[in-house]
């Protein structure tokens, strides 16, 4: 047991640079989780009345290219689909 | 060519102080002329860290206010005839003086040094707006933990949209075993977050708490602070020196023979 969690493990600065990774981003892009939330909802909102997708599952994210000449934030959503079809 | 360098992290009690004083010194030991000047008002530190303090007689609020000349106020280093210090003042606050005020104080002090050093206080304010005002370069100091790597990633930011381009980072006070031990971030972790270039990385130290008592900078003696200081100030002259063993915090040899100590 003791051997699995260690493989499970996550050091704490792996943990560090996660979060630092994410907080980044909202903070240069001025965009609280608040505001990523209801744009979350809306999409889902959206996506919803053509077709059947899982609203748990849904995450969206702001990501970056990397180096800070060329900047460029942008919004990836992954909305599992479960029907194609409306109905 | 005279270049006027700004140590700046958002976060306090980082080391910019001690940076500050370490690698002006290392650059006053190459033989370049330097003054350092200490932005900080209301909040004197430069001055105690390099060993001066009872040698102030007029500080920055009075060369700004016309109560003496420049040249009054600045005050020969010890060790190096070469590193001067403009100490600030204790008893007025930041509202004291405007970057217009700062800007025309360096322009005069570029035509008699080859390097200007401004120690900034911590915060985004008036004093930072100051202290950045006259600058065309900045050297970013922070250590590898979250509070202190989220400010200098906003002020990284605002030195950005204040042109000052060229910037490069410090990370100090990094622990070697903690980093083996995945237990602090290492330094290409804090480079490949704040993506600017890394111009050197400082080990948490004693020596800087010894060398800060005796009020003696620590650059180029034999103490790894030491050392990386003095490797600093080399490459702030545009010097190409590698990142040495003990400045790359762990290699990648470190981190597979740390894994067996895990197991």
């Amino acid at each position: 047991m003791h051997f699995l969690s260690f493989f499970r493990r996550k050091t704490s600065g792996t943990i560090a640079k996660d979060r630092l990774k994410i907080l980044l981003i909202s903070d240069r892009t001025n965009c609280s989780t608040e505001t990523m939330e209801m744009i979350k909802n809306d999409i889902i909102a959206v996506i919803s009345k053509y077709m059947k997708i899982d609203a748990e599952s849904t995450e969206i994210q702001i990501t970056q290219s990397k180096g800070r000449g060329n900047f460029t934030p942008s919004l990836s959503a992954n909305i599992p689909i479960l029907d194609l079809k409306k109905n | 060519m005279s270049e006027v360098i700004v140590v700046t992290s958002g976060k306090g009690g980082v080391g910019k102080t001690t940076t500050t004083a370490n690698v002006g010194t290392g650059l006053a030991a190459q033989g370049k002329s330097v003054v350092l000047i200490d932005t900080d008002i209301g909040l004197r530190n430069l001055d105690v860290v390099m060993g001066l303090e009872n040698r102030i007689v007029y500080n920055l609020v009075d060369v700004i206010e016309g109560n003496c000349r420049v040249k009054q106020a600045l005050i020969k280093d010890k060790r190096y005839p070469s590193l001067y210090l403009l100490p600030s003042a204790q008893t007025k606050d930041k509202t004291a003086v405007s970057p217009q005020q700062m800007k025309k104080l360096i322009a005069d002090l570029k035509e008699k040094f080859d390097y200007i050093l401004l120690d900034c206080p911590a915060g985004i304010e008036q004093g930072f707006k100051n202290a950045i005002a006259g600058a065309d370069r900045a050297l970013v100091v922070t250590t590898p933990e979250v509070s202190a790597i989220r400010d200098a990633d906003r002020i990284i930011g605002l030195l950005e949209a204040n042109e000052i381009r060229k910037m490069d980072l410090i990370v100090n006070r990094y622990r070697h075993d903690m980093m083996k031990r995945g237990e602090m971030m290492t330094i290409d972790d804090v480079v490949d977050i704040l993506a600017i270039p890394l111009i050197g990385a400082v080990p948490d130290d004693e020596n800087v708490v010894i060398s800060t008592n005796q009020g003696e900078p620590l650059v180029g003696n034999t103490s790894g602070a030491g050392k990386a200081y003095y490797n600093i100030a080399n490459r702030v002259m545009g010097e190409e020196i590698p990142l040495m063993e003990f400045e790359r915090g762990f290699t990648l040899w470190a981190r597979f023979t740390g894994l067996f100590h895990k197991v």
